[in-house]
């Protein structure tokens, strides 16, 4: 089989109908781990040594975008994981998908709070006004509504971890937990991308996607800021089928 | 494993030589930037990054051995 198609079934899951064999799923492969950590160690030593545009007040945080930025890509693609199976779930009652899609959910939310720490930690250095006291100036960026539209995306999903686990019933827990998914996927629309687009804010990206506009970012970051979305997803994607794999096993063992 | 590995090489190589030419491109650099690459010290800063990535790295291929050593019990 070529590479490339490896590649389109990484993204695919088994069929209800197919006979669901524990070698063929892309969980049990080891390519696209390894392609992982090739783009991951070229991210590093790129996005610290290459050359970035001098921006003002950014300067060389600007790296920051190999990684800060790269959380919120990943997070957003694991969410989108995560619903998918939920709504494979609802399709089929096949309780291996709930299982799929609680666990892309977990790693989308451990994403997302890295990428909330990191950014608090790029806006104090850039965003915050020197001629202010530190109160003042912390009262004007918590006023932020990237960070506050964040804050609420993020606690709708760990609100989906609580109602899943205060349920005990395991058919009940998985149906009621696919269809607050698909609900808390429908809020990150508004609290993340539409919302904050229409209200001043000092986080870039006002006017179209931030990172995704070509016009944006420059060519040389474009070369390592893409495979460094790509590795860091896949590095998630890992993580994840991991956690999958057990969850598969204590199934089984239940049973 | 083998069949796969040559596209990566050629997928890593392709991505080191567009990176050099646009970087070329670039021009001017922060004044942080050059001191801290003309003293060298920044490949510190790359060589504990990339230690950590490495520990997790190792960690989650012994996490991923060990579960398919369960798998097939």
């Amino acid at each position: 089989m070529p590479w490339w198609l490896n590649f389109a079934r990484l993204f695919m899951q088994p069929l209800p109908g197919q006979q669901m064999s524990n070698t063929k799923n892309y969980m049990y492969k080891s390519w696209w781990k390894v392609l992982s950590v090739v783009l991951l160690v070229y991210t590093f030593i790129a996005g610290i040594l290459w050359k970035v545009p001098n921006l003002p007040a950014l300067e060389e945080t600007i790296r920051n975008l190999y990684f800060h930025v790269c959380m919120w890509f990943a997070m957003m693609i694991l969410f989108t994981v995560s619903v998918i199976n939920g709504i494979k779930y609802l399709r089929t009652f096949n309780i291996r998908y709930d299982i799929i899609s609680r666990q892309y959910a977990t790693t989308g939310i451990l994403l997302g709070l890295l990428g909330y720490a990191t950014g608090a930690i790029w806006m104090s250095y850039t965003w915050a006004d020197p001629n202010n006291p530190a109160f003042q100036s912390f009262g004007a960026l918590a006023r932020e509504p990237k960070l506050i539209g964040t804050a609420i995306a993020l606690l709708i999903y760990f609100a989906y971890l609580v109602l899943r686990d205060s349920i005990a019933d395991m058919d009940k827990r998985a149906r009621i937990s696919a269809v607050y998914n698909i609900f808390a996927y429908a809020m990150l629309f508004p609290s993340i991308w539409i919302v904050p687009r229409l209200l001043p804010s000092l986080h870039p990206g006002q006017e179209g996607n931030p990172a995704m506009n070509f016009k944006d970012v420059d060519s040389s970051m474009r070369v390592v800021f893409y495979p460094a979305v790509i590795g860091w997803t896949l590095l998630g994607v890992w993580i994840t089928t991991i956690k999958i794999r057990t969850g598969l096993l204590k199934e089984k063992k239940w049973q | 494993m083998k069949k796969f590995m040559k596209p990566f090489l050629l997928l890593l190589v392709s991505f080191f030589t567009i990176g050099r030419l646009a970087a070329q491109g670039a021009g001017s650099e922060s004044a942080i930037g050059e001191t801290m690459r003309s003293s060298g010290r920044i490949y510190v800063v790359v060589a504990v990054m990339l230690t950590i990535l490495a520990g997790l790295v190792l960690y989650l291929i012994r996490l991923d051995r060990r579960i398919s050593k369960l798998e097939k019990e």
